[in-house]
């Protein structure tokens, strides 16, 4: 495939001051962005940010309001869906019910009046691994086999851009697994762009390039995966990408190049290029697994420098590879902790006093606008909330 | 010989458990078999042994069982005409009904949105009140002084100068009775479709042309099977547009029915034409579905 690819020059794709109002609602607001030629590109967000109304208006299928979609220099926001050179696969991959595999990915083909459309077939079936399905139809595959059509489908057509509609969301967790990863290969190995919306942040880092969080309409945070994770710049990136855990503080003074941040009566240092706030106020955010829990002697140990929290073991839950520790500090909140289990029989027990330290260098520091919640499943906060009201009514008796 | 005795009660057991859930299977069948016999079988036997009865000499009016294949025979050699026309005339009007019903029932499916329940409910509407009457409106509204005839007449577009008691007129008001047997089972198979499946064809260079003819057309052809089945078949033996809409130049079988059950008590030659009738009806189903590809429907 990658041969076939080599004579077409792929391009850019441009959005410009995308927008979409259904009725008063932005659902997409002012976009700008450049994803460029040959990237797996990511966009991620909850239900409802906008991210497949994006991908929609790319594929022509929806009209935006205001904004230019180009493909190079092409401007492509006038044409229709099927004069674009973009392709879909569907969330719920749309197959044909009423023609055989073969013909499904033959489609596009037919339509452009293509010739040698068996050879083309039956060489992107094989790379799908397909082959010996070409005559069943789509009702006699399995999810992860339905899925492999839509893709073959779309990417027969050698796209500018494919996109790519949440296209695991059906399929179970280990075969999702294994898919991401297929996808990837495929990707490499036919070079084109790939744009994949997903609210699964997960695999969106597996198999992006780069990965743009989006909410309500617009980009929060644009970045490789492992740079937006190291380093959110806003609460929502911050708790929607992973966990993360933030106390409220403010700002109290300078040492060196890092600011200190007083919270709760202590204080930690963030690094200036790590501080992201606009006034005094300000949110110290930490990664989980950036945390080392000390209990007993090991107190004495912490290096001086590292930002410290002292307080009580919650729970503990032992997954295998690490244990997830929850941490009550001083003043109520509980902190989570992730620690590889590398040495045998040194855990912590439920009630122990311990000390969290981290290194500032993996601290961060965020804008409060909005409050330390958002971008926290709404699902978790709600139970969060039941569990506080039933942990409190149990107290009372 | 006294450790065979339990052996064999333990044996018995499962198969009188067997015998019973059989007993039970026949037992939940028999109403609808029971509903077959009495108003399928029994009438259909009768009818067969009635067109094959001879009239008893001396007495008109009044046959006696017999074996009297000629029946058929004679009854198609004075017939054969209204066999055809009633066909034509089916034919056509279930092509018109298609025509008129397919863009109808599109538009429901797609694009009537909150109007969708209230304008089925228009369809069926109608049926509501009696089928005669309706078609006698009809006999109102094709009259020769009636407006269309005026205008198409002003337009030298009728060649008899008139609508009713023509073909025209008789086409016209089977096509109108039996639109709702096509509109709905339409309206069915359209409403199934997914309409991701037409945006995936717009998505894979299908002009919106194509995408119905390559997607929503196959997609919907049970529903035209079952419509234009739906409707051709009463159509083909309909008796009372031809009476009230046509002429004597147009009557159809249904009438050729009629007329010998009613008028002429020559219940061996009706009973013929019927039966007839069913068996040619059969061949064509059979022949149009297997030619529509759409054997899986049955």
């Amino acid at each position: 495939m990658a041969d076939q690819q080599g004579d077409r020059n792929v391009e850019d794709l441009h959005l410009q001051s995308l927008t979409k109002k259904f009725g008063d609602v932005a659902a997409v607001d002012d976009l700008t962005l450049t994803i460029p030629a040959g990237s797996f590109f990511a966009l991620l967000g909850a239900s409802g940010c906008g991210k497949t109304t994006t991908l929609r208006m790319v594929a022509g299928l929806e009209d935006p309001t205001a904004g230019t979609i180009r493909i190079g220099d092409k401007d492509i926001t006038g044409l229709r869906a099927f004069e674009r050179p973009v392709n879909t696969v569907f969330q719920s991959y749309a197959l044909f019910p009423h023609l055989d595999i073969f013909e499904n990915v033959a489609f596009g083909l037919r339509r452009r009046g293509i010739k040698d459309v068996t050879t083309q077939v039956e060489q992107i079936l094989d790379l799908v691994e397909l082959g010996p399905m070409a005559r069943r139809k789509p009702t006699q595959l399995s999810g992860g086999q339905q899925q492999r059509v839509a893709v073959a489908r779309a990417l027969i057509n050698k796209p500018d851009v494919l996109l790519l509609d949440e296209p695991l969301g059906a399929l179970d967790l280990k075969l999702r697994r294994q898919m991401q990863i297929e996808l990837k290969r495929i990707q490499v190995d036919v070079g084109t762009t790939f744009v994949h919306v997903t609210h699964d942040q997960e695999e969106a880092m597996t198999m992006a390039d780069t990965v743009a969080v989006m909410n309500k309409g617009r980009i929060e945070q644009m970045g490789h995966p492992a740079d937006i994770y190291e380093l959110p710049r806003t609460v929502f990136v911050a708790n929607f990408l992973g966990q993360s855990n933030l106390f409220d503080g403010r700002r109290s003074g300078m040492s060196g190049d890092d600011i200190l941040v007083d919270s709760h009566g202590l204080t930690f240092a963030i690094p200036s290029d790590r501080f992201f706030a606009e006034g005094e106020d300000a949110i110290v955010g930490v990664r989980p697994e950036k945390i080392h829990i000390a209990d007993g002697a090991d107190v004495d140990t912490v290096p001086e420098n590292h930002n410290r929290v002292p307080g009580r073991v919650t729970d503990v839950s032992y997954t295998g590879v690490s244990t997830q520790y929850l941490v009550e500090a001083a003043w109520g909140q509980e902190l989570g902790v992730f620690e590889q289990n590398v040495v045998v029989g040194d855990r912590c027990d439920v009630g122990d006093r311990v000390v969290l330290h981290w290194s500032p260098s993996h601290t961060f520091g965020l804008d409060p606008s909005g409050g330390s919640t958002v971008g926290v499943d709404t699902e978790v906060l709600a139970l969060g909330a039941l569990n506080a009201r039933l942990l409190g009514d149990s107290a009372g008796a | 010989m006294v450790a065979v005795v339990p052996a064999r009660g333990g044996q018995a057991a499962p198969q009188q458990v067997a015998q019973r859930s059989s007993r039970t299977g026949y037992l939940l069948l028999f109403p609808g078999l029971a509903w077959l016999a009495v108003f399928f079988a029994i009438p259909f036997v009768t009818l067969f042994l009635t067109s094959l009865q001879q009239p008893i000499p001396g007495k008109s009016g009044k046959y006696q069982f017999g074996l009297e294949f000629g029946n058929y025979a004679t009854a198609l050699s004075e017939y054969w005409e209204l066999y055809l026309r009633s066909f034509v005339y089916a034919g056509i009007a279930t092509v018109l009904a298609l025509a008129i019903a397919y863009p109808l029932a599109y538009f429901i499916a797609f694009r009537a949105g909150q109007w969708r329940s209230l304008m089925l409910v228009l369809v069926i509407a109608p049926s509501f009140a009696s089928f005669l009457l309706r078609t006698y409106a009809w006999k109102t509204i094709l009259a020769d002084e009636g407006w269309i005839t005026s205008t198409l007449n002003a337009l030298h577009l009728l060649p008899e100068g008139r609508i009713l008691n023509t073909g025209i007129a008789v086409v016209a008001g089977l096509t109108y009775n039996f639109l709702p047997f096509m509109i709905l089972p339409l309206y069915a198979a359209l409403e199934k479709i997914d309409p991701r499946l037409i945006e995936a064809a717009g998505d894979l260079y299908a002009s919106p042309q194509t995408a119905f003819r390559k997607v929503t057309w196959p997609l919907s052809l049970p529903g035209v099977v079952a419509g234009t089945l739906l409707t051709f078949i009463p159509a083909a033996g309909d008796y009372i547009n031809a009476a009230l809409l046509g002429s004597t130049g147009n009557r159809m079988i249904g009438n050729a029915i009629q007329i010998n059950f009613i008028q002429f008590r020559d219940y061996p030659t009706a009973s013929a034409l019927s039966f007839m009738l069913m068996a040619a009806i059969l061949v064509l189903v059979f022949t149009y579905i297997r030619r529509a590809g759409t054997e899986d429907l049955l």
